[in-house]
């Protein structure tokens, strides 16, 4: 691919997460084949900030020397990385074919009527966002979701709203400090 | 007093850390110390043991005692009991049948281990996964050592060669062949590949396998390393296994640290280094031109073979991709010798392969048996049956790239081959145990659904032909379905099949044709007669209120289109115009007054 040389500007570093971001990526083009290395750097972006936000991927861009639609249509491709801001508590429901035959879609539609979200969207609280995920691994424990870090299995209709139910009060409680 | 010095493993896999592993620990050294047992006992941590529904696994060693489902509240009797007075717990103890292989000797009489044969899997469960002495003592980099200092590459090859593995990432192509290709090319450098992108809903065999040795994996790439004439490995990791990313990092440096990695290997003039890339969830990167675009930070898109990786790969160059499993197996087949490798297997297809056994089957987990095990003896002997007493009614194979085998099947041994024969694939090792209660036209969706969404999009009749296919699926399945469908799909499948680029495509179409083949009495009631016997499909079935009511009111309430009436202490009646067959009144009934038809 023919790469256009865009004039490199530096980016206006504010913030810790911006200068972080920026010493990674420096550390990345000492390396053979730098270009190599974005998937990487938007690995980290999203760790840094739960997401992958527009302005930061121009920076990048101007930084990688990489054109912003090829980062772009990488940031896309793949379901990993998200383009807008996860809710406090983020819940990947497995779709997975274990937890599918185990009733994962009757999970799903409690957690839809609970929440009156769909995939991709967020509760207007801003608490819980939802997500589908293709096999978190635990099938064992099948049907799981994933809310934060920490696997929810073996679970029912009852259970599952049991489980938001613990996930609001612990949020008010953290508001209430 | 007992003094037996006491080794304690917990198995620290995910499924096992999920259901509270971690928390045993602390309560495991509280007890010790009250004990004063503290210096006499050691706690280490291991892979996955593969009895994931079993789980949290505590293993007690001398005696190999094996103890499952362990809370919190049964440590101060396991303490108290085994350790001090040198009483294993019978209640805990999964203890069983008998064992015929090598494995006995560690794993003792449990039940699931009997018909299995571990080789990929011989060190998980039995060595600290993060600590590279654990893996040295079990004879481990012997096997990179004996290649650099007895053997030429061209010998390697042979060895791999010889031992007949083939590639376990699901296609079966001869790994010894694909080296010797890769190893002919003139242009340099050349590269390995370890894919570890294992993205088939319902398989965890290379997490599991990268969790629980990730040495083994690494000392497979350094072999290959040699063999090829490469200096650069790359592991190719889903992002979405943060426990096995950490594990192989941590091996990698501890290997570097060691001398097993880096410049000058033991001495030699081999020098050889490994790198991590991260996948970031597409399905479509476990074909190997698309997993390369994505090493070198592309959207992941396959591209026409040939040019082959072999001779046209990473960065253009000469490049060797296994899958994780195949690369566990190099060591063992470099230190025991291809002869030995040879004698377990069919005749096509040698060694062992590892599967992720889930869905309706009693124990669910990782397991590993020697190829040509029929598909009844690992999931009744292993699995332990079906629960509930239920009846099997398939064995899904292969992921989305695979088929439905249906009851007949059942005593197909597994080997490339006759998996092919019978209409299914090998695949990566997903093995997904299907009963009654599933509905085969609603699983055939389900997975197309899946393959449709992670179409790259490349090639038309992967991207049109599975919405297409996926399009005529879901009208069956909302009870809309039209004569003709069923040899539409047909027709689709087979020519999606032939015409698409790659290896997602091309195999895109097996669930559908397999349970159109196996199970088309279901898509016709689906069709004509607006049935669906699973009772799965929602536009299908209705609920009904029978002669158990009371008149509770439950369902009326929770009825969310009121479509519920009857007074109270009646017999309540469902209006089936308005009823959107949520099934909440279904599950809210305590006196099964409600059926399901």
């Amino acid at each position: 691919m023919a790469k256009t040389q865009l004039k490199e500007k530096t980016a206006p570093v504010v913030d810790d997460k911006r200068i972080e971001l920026r010493k990674f990526i420096d550390e990345m083009k000492t390396k053979e084949h730098a270009d190599s290395h974005l998937i990487d750097v938007l690995h980290r972006t999203q760790h840094l900030y739960g997401y992958l936000p527009t302005e930061i991927m121009d920076e990048i861009a101007q930084a990688m020397q990489i054109p912003t639609a090829h980062i772009w249509g990488v940031a896309t491709f793949y379901h990993y990385f998200k383009l807008t801001p996860p809710g406090k508590y983020e819940i990947s429901l497995c779709l997975g074919t274990a937890c599918y035959v185990k009733g994962a879609t009757q999970i799903l539609q409690v957690i839809k009527d609970e929440l009156k979200i769909d995939f991709g969207e967020m509760t207007d609280d801003g608490l819980f966002s939802l997500g589908p995920a293709r096999c978190l691994g635990a099938c064992g424990l099948a049907p799981v979701v994933m809310i934060g870090e920490r696997i929810h299995g073996e679970l029912t209709p009852k259970k599952i709203v049991q489980v938001l139910k613990e996930y609001r009060k612990q949020a008010g409680k953290e508001d209430g400090k | 007093m007992n003094v037996t010095p006491y080794r304690i493993i917990l198995c620290d896999g995910t499924a096992c850390i999920n259901s509270g592993s971690r928390k045993l620990a602390a309560a495991l050294q509280e007890q010790l110390a009250q004990h004063g047992l503290t210096d006499k006992t050691t706690v280490g941590l291991s892979g996955c043991l593969g009895m994931c529904d079993k789980g949290p696994i505590l293993v007690v060693n001398p005696g190999y005692t094996i103890y499952g489902r362990v809370t919190q509240d049964d440590i101060p009797e396991i303490v108290e009991e085994h350790l001090v007075h040198g009483r294993p717990l019978a209640r805990l103890a999964i203890q069983e049948d008998h064992l015929y292989n090598r494995f006995f000797r560690v794993f003792g009489d449990a039940k699931f281990f009997g018909k299995q044969m571990r080789i990929t899997l011989r060190n998980c469960g039995i060595i600290d996964p993060e600590n590279i002495d654990d893996y040295l003592s079990l004879r481990g980099y012997e096997a990179l050592a004996k290649a650099l200092t007895d053997m030429t590459p061209e010998q390697v090859i042979a060895e791999v060669e010889k031992a007949g593995l083939r590639g376990r990432g699901g296609a079966g192509f001869p790994t010894g062949r694909k080296w010797k290709l890769t190893a002919a090319e003139k242009a340099a450098p050349k590269y390995i590949i370890c894919n570890a992108d294992e993205g088939d809903p319902g398989a965890f065999m290379d997490r599991s396998a990268i969790e629980g040795d990730p040495h083994t994996v690494v000392e497979g790439m350094a072999i290959g390393g040699y063999a090829i004439g490469a200096q650069q490995g790359f592991v190719y990791i889903r992002a979405e296994y943060p426990l096995a990313i950490r594990r192989i990092k941590r091996a990698i440096e501890d290997a570097r640290s060691a001398g097993l990695l880096g410049k000058n290997i033991l001495g030699s003039n081999f020098s050889f280094d490994i790198e991590i890339r991260l996948g970031a969830g597409a399905f479509v990167c476990g074909e190997e031109t698309a997993l390369i675009h994505s090493v070198e930070g592309m959207r992941g898109m396959p591209r026409p073979r040939p040019p082959y990786p072999a001779a046209v790969g990473l960065y253009g160059r000469p490049t060797v991709i296994n899958n994780v499993e195949t690369w566990a197996n190099i060591p063992v087949i470099i230190l025991d010798g291809a002869n030995w490798f040879r004698t377990v297997g069919t005749e096509t297809s040698k060694g062992t392969k590892v599967f992720a056994l889930a869905g309706k089957v009693v124990n669910t987990g990782l397991i590993e048996v020697p190829m040509g095990t029929t598909l009844r003896e690992i999931i009744y002997d292993v699995g332990g049956g079906i629960p509930f007493g239920k009846k099997i009614k398939a064995a899904q194979t292969g992921g989305p790239s695979g088929g439905c085998l249906p009851e007949q099947y059942l005593d197909t041994p597994i080997d490339y081959e006759s998996l092919a024969r019978a209409g299914s694939i090998m695949g990566s090792g997903g093995m997904i145990v299907i009963d009654e209660d599933s509905c085969m036209v609603d699983v055939a969706r389900f997975f197309l659904e899946f393959t449709q969404d992670e179409s790259c999009g490349k090639c038309t009749p992967c991207r049109e032909g599975t919405k297409r296919m996926l399009e005529i699926l879901t009208r069956i399945t909302a009870g809309k379905g039209l004569p003709g469908d069923i040899e539409k799909l047909e027709r689709l499948g087979t020519m999606i099949r032939k015409a698409s680029l790659c290896g997602l495509g091309q195999s895109a179409p097996n669930p559908v044709l397999s349970t159109i083949k196996n199970f088309r009495e279901e898509y016709e009631e689906h069709i004509h007669d607006k049935k669906c016997r699973a009772k799965v499909c929602k536009s299908l079935i209705s609920y009904e209120i029978g002669e158990k009511c009371i008149g509770c009111g439950a369902c009326r309430r929770v009825c969310p289109v009121s479509a519920i009436s009857g007074a109270a202490k009646t017999r309540h009646t469902i209006d089936q115009d308005k009823c959107v067959r949520c099934g909440m009144c279904f599950n809210t009934c305590k006196f099964e007054a409600i059926a399901k038809g």
